[in-house]
């Protein structure tokens, strides 16, 4: 059953959120032994909640959007109460005093939280692997990686551990995975979605976003947490858009734009891009006018980025330094214990990009680095700008393959990063982008399709992939 | 130090008088039980994220407008280094584009500083020293209260144009007058609330090129930033005539011995990788906004000085007239000049009888000391009467006749005055013999037994005026 | 525009491990100064590129003023406060000596 309609089956009484959950917890007991989706598990809390779903239905209460869906929540997202470690040993055992924004949306929109997904440590990795906690495996094929950083998420959804979960994508840690799981995964526009309460490493780059199996069912999880939040200075204060309201409208007449640097960029497996082309005609053929275009700055964005969110995550990062929460090791003075607390505390990963990125703003480098990726990041914007002057919504590939087997690329850091080269360019510009499943490789192994919109471009964003869905 | 000149530049912080922090909405309160006024912002939990405080910047601006500043568009950075009282490890402040740029503040001789910026940025939290007397290099661990830690501060960054210790200290007067009267700031030195470093260098007379400055810290009182400069320069000095260099360094004051010391540990220089902080967004204030509160800024101190100088005919940096403006007493000016009193009688007595009772001036109300002005002006009461009923007015309240009549205050003038000169006059007629052939400071002696005659009541100045014309007269 | 930056050198990465805190052993030091030279060599495209007048790009939005009324709310009880903390002492968080003034 997609979420759309466990919240109709719950809502008018058909179903008991009760037993909708209860199926989601067998199948997960069943099966996550051999996925590891969940770092966490909160079941108590979950059948109490669908109880109360239940009891406010049977009381002819409106238990909301998304009565007794049970969700899947990336742990990087704050959780009252609930261990939120980010895959990493520095959080092992925190308890957050407090809920993330998203987490009090979809409780009070009647969802069930199931508990915490795996991810790369501090959502940094494109497999999954970086996890402290051992890897989520792909639920299509257990020798392979679901993709990362929200590989977790991505695999519950894939699985059928839960309908709906929720990641966040800072180059692609939601469309990379969805793409490599086989299911939808949107990062909406900057500031759509409050970040309060979600465990920062890029801010300015970080947004959260939904998985689901379906178009429609993202769609309904995108319209639950987006909104104003007075606690995120970045939020947007607009009302905002709809992401349901251009499912049903089909694509004739639109102008979509078959992005060339997306189709042709470095490491590209042909399956990837021939799935592309084949999207691009199915969307002709539902009338809408593609065109090839280019986004020229666009090629410079993994460099861009791997630059700049380095350099934000630096400084993210230093809060953990054993004083008021989280792992800490001894010390005779406080730079040692602050020393031995980090190293012991962060995977290798996430102290490579910490140096990187402090190199990156360091005394005589900000100018050559970080200012300069700045500077690429006006170009990225002024192409997209220049892109959407012509075209709707623009098309690429999601990922540059599909799954691949753990351990193929963890020797080579660069080898990992260029699996976000398609991805990026979005979260550099703020746009919203949804990964769409489209075919299958030559393995049989899923692979996606990328729609791109302009900044709030939601609702033809979501038009676009619905009809793309609808033409598999 | 002949041969030497001090160049001074000051940094100073003060905390701002809001209701809560900078970036949440905790109380921004001094005293509290430790950590209690925290937040998941205000500690760096993961995931919180800040959110400024309008107040913050209205007194911001504020300050820039009273300073003569440019106020203009402004982002925040992220200044990063590692120290257990910030929470997370870097602070929040502004860098590059600060809100208030080149203005400057007039001393009360008529000197203008620079300044060349005021940034809003969050304070750190308190740490406390446990073992090794409190002190932070003999102590076995260290504990950290966050109460303070995201408290609004506004940095103040004059330009290097003050050129002794005294003019340091006159500075930070005039400045924490000014923070004062804007609202911002209570500008308790003793608190915390205001804090002041001080850049310090010297050069040989007539040179223009800079020395190599040193950053001086921990200078807790107008006193103590007087001696910690005296104490840098003199080292400054004698450091480059033994031959040696100033290296540029910060350096901690010690109150207690009274020396700076180098704050150098052994790790490495700082680099604190600034970089917009992308958490927030930029603040650009409305001009008509900023307008609006510099029309409704209050007069600062340096027009009160002119004012009240002008009312009492005396120089806008005389000491009266700048202990009144400090003090907040030039109301009690005003109402004297409204109601055509002598406005230089009431300046002195503010200056001397209540401002060394300025605790007490929630006793005193305007009119009542205007009344007393008068009755010593006609000469109902002797200086020495006036002075006493002020003093009793300011310990207990009440109306100045009451008191005098309480007192059994009446000036003695006229034929009683006459007469008792006579008397003292007669006691001392060797010196008034001495008196009528020149010897002039003798008045003094017959002044001193008369006030002694008469307990204080004689208006003396009557008194003083009888002697010349009875000595003019030769008997 | 500025020349393009040296290549990182194993004193650079233990200089940005010692500002972030990080100990890292000498074998460590040279797989991560390959590592990062290869990210860094990637990045010399940008370095290349000439964007002399193009402003820089901090932040996609284009938001400005955003503030918060200056109204006091409870923040956190102070045991919550206090409780993932790995030491406290008097209500405190503890932490060993410090070795030095803040800067
Ligand atoms: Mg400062
Ligand atoms: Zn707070």
């Amino acid at each position: 059953m997609t979420a759309v309609e466990i919240a109709g089956a719950v809502r008018s009484g058909e179903h008991s959120a009760v037993e909708v959950v209860e199926e989601h917890l067998e199948r997960i007991a069943r099966r996550d032994g051999g996925v590891h989706a969940f770092l966490h598990l909160t079941a108590d809390a979950a059948l109490e909640r669908a109880a109360q779903v239940d009891e406010a239905v049977a009381a002819g209460i409106d238990p909301g959007p998304l009565a007794g869906v049970p969700v899947a929540l990336k742990d990087n997202l704050c959780t009252r109460g609930v261990p939120t470690t980010c895959a990493s040993r520095i959080l092992e055992g925190w308890r957050p005093p407090y809920d993330a924004t998203v987490v009090s949306r979809l409780a009070a929109a009647g969802a069930v939280a199931l508990g915490k997904t795996n991810l790369d440590e501090f959502a940094m990795g494109s497999s999954t692997e970086n996890s402290a906690f051992g890897p989520t495996r792909n639920p299509h094929d257990p020798t392979r990686v679901p993709g990362g950083s929200s590989g977790g998420s991505a695999a519950a959804v894939a699985a059928g551990f839960a309908p709906l979960a929720l990641g966040s994508d800072t180059g692609g840690s939601i469309r990379q995975p969805a793409a490599l799981c086989g299911v939808v995964g949107a990062k909406p526009t900057y500031g759509l979605v409050s970040r309060y309460g979600l465990i920062a490493f890029a801010s300015s780059l970080d947004q959260i976003g939904p998985f689901a199996e379906t178009v429609a069912d993202a769609a309904l999880l995108l319209d639950v947490i987006a909104g104003h939040d007075p606690a995120d200075s970045t939020s947007l204060p607009s009302a905002p858009p709809s992401a349901r309201a251009g499912l049903d409208r089909g694509v004739e007449g639109l102008r979509v734009g078959l992005v060339t640097e997306l189709t042709t960029a470095e490491g590209l497996d042909p399956q990837v891009v021939a799935r592309t082309r084949e999207a691009a005609d199915a969307l002709e053929a539902a009338g809408a006018k593609v065109d090839e275009v280019s986004v020229p700055a666009a090629v410079y964005g993994l460099s861009a980025y791997y630059l700049i969110a380095p350099a934000e995550a630096s400084s993210n990062l230093a809060r953990y330094d054993g004083v008021r929460y989280g792992l800490r090791a001894p010390g005779a003075d406080i730079t040692e214990m602050y020393v031995r607390t980090r190293t012991e505390g962060f995977g290798a990963e996430v102290k490579r990009r910490i140096m990187l990125g402090t190199y990156a703003l360091s005394a005589g480098y900000y100018d050559a680095y970080y200012g300069k990726a700045q500077k690429v990041r006006t170009r990225i914007l002024e192409d997209f700008d220049a892109a959407y002057q012509r075209f709707d919504a623009l098309l690429g590939p999601t990922a540059p393959g599909g799954a691949f087997a753990l351990g193929a690329k963890t020797t080579d850091p660069l080898t990992m990063y260029l699996n976000d080269v398609c991805t990026i360019p979005s979260n550099l510009a703020g746009h919203p982008a949804v990964s769409v499943p489209y075919g299958v490789d030559a393995g049989g192994l899923p692979l996606g399709v990328q729609v791109l919109a302009p900044a709030l471009g939601e609702t033809v964003m979501f038009q676009v992939a619905a009809t793309l869905e609808a033409s598999r | 130090m002949s041969g030497w000149e001090t160049v001074i530049g000051l940094e100073v912080h003060t905390e701002l008088r809001t209701e809560t922090k900078l970036f949440c909405s905790c109380a921004n309160r001094f005293g509290d039980e430790p950590n209690t006024n925290v937040c998941p912002v205000c500690l760096g939990l993961p995931g919180s994220l800040p959110v400024l405080n309008a107040r913050a910047v209205d007194y911001a601006v504020r300050i820039g407008v009273a300073l003569h500043c440019q106020v203009q568009p402004s982002i925040f950075h992220r200044k990063n280094y590692f120290y257990p009282d910030m929470p997370k490890d870097y602070q929040i402040s502004q860098y590059d584009l600060p809100i208030d740029t080149d203005g400057w503040l007039e001393l009360p001789g008529g000197k203008r500083v620079g300044i060349e910026r005021a940034h809003l940025e969050e304070d750190t939290g308190k740490t406390t020293h446990v073992g090794g007397g409190g002190r932070i290099h003999d102590a076995d661990h260290s504990l950290v209260d966050y109460n303070r830690a995201g408290v609004p501060l506004v940095e103040i960054v004059s330009r290097p144009d003050l050129r002794s210790a005294d003019e340091a200290r006159a500075y930070v007067d005039e400045l924490r007058a000014i923070l004062v009267a804007t609202g911002a700031s209570d500008g308790k030195m003793e608190e915390g609330s205001l804090r002041v470093d001080a850049n310090v260098s010297v050069r040989p007379v007539g040179s223009t090129a800079f020395g190599t400055r040193c950053e001086v810290k921990n200078m807790n009182s107008l006193r103590s930033l007087g001696r910690a400069i005296d104490y840098e320069v003199a080292r400054q000095v004698r450091l480059v005539e033994g031959g040696g260099e100033v290296v540029q360094e910060t350096r901690h004051w010690n109150e207690a011995e009274g020396h700076t010391s180098s704050m150098r540990s052994k790790e490495e220089a700082f680099d604190y990788r600034y970089f917009p902080e992308p958490d927030l967004v930029p603040v650009v204030p409305d001009p008509a906004w900023v307008d609006g509160i510099r029309a409704a800024l209050p007069a600062m101190p340096a027009e009160l000085r002119r004012g009240v100088a002008h009312a009492a005919g005396m120089a806008p940096e005389s000491d009266a007239v700048v202990t009144v403006v400090r003090l907040g007493l030039e109301p009690f000016v005003t109402a004297t000049v409204a109601a055509g009193a002598d406005a230089g009688l009431a300046v002195r007595r503010l200056a001397n009888e209540v401002a060394s009772e300025i605790g007490s001036l929630a006793n005193l109300g305007p009119e009542q000391f205007v009344t007393l002005l008068r009755m010593e002006s006609a000469g109902d009461l002797t200086t020495a009467q006036a002075r006493t009923v002020l003093k009793d007015m300011l310990t207990g309240g009440g109306d100045p006749a009451g008191i005098a009549a309480a007192h059994g205050f009446e000036a003695l003038g006229g034929d009683a005055l006459e007469a008792a000169l006579d008397e003292v006059v007669a006691d001392n007629a060797d010196a008034w013999a001495r008196y009528v052939a020149g010897e002039d400071k003798l008045q003094g002696l017959f002044i001193g037994r008369l006030r002694g005659a008469t307990a204080g009541k004689a208006d003396l100045a009557a008194a003083a005026a009888i002697l010349r014309a009875r000595r003019a007269a030769g008997c | 525009m500025a020349g393009m930056a040296q290549r990182i050198t194993t004193a650079d990465v233990a200089h940005v491990a010692r500002l972030a805190r990080l100990a890292v052993t000498d074998e460590e030091l040279e797989r991560f100064t390959g590592q990062l030279a290869a990210v860094l060599d990637h990045a010399a495209d940008i370095e290349a590129l000439d964007l002399g007048g193009v402003p820089p790009t901090a932040h996609p939005l284009p938001l400005a003023n955003v503030l918060r009324e200056d109204v006091a709310r409870p923040g956190l009880p102070r045991e919550e406060a206090l409780a993932a903390a790995p030491a406290v002492e008097d209500d405190r968080f503890r932490v060993p000596r410090i070795l030095g003034e803040a800067p």
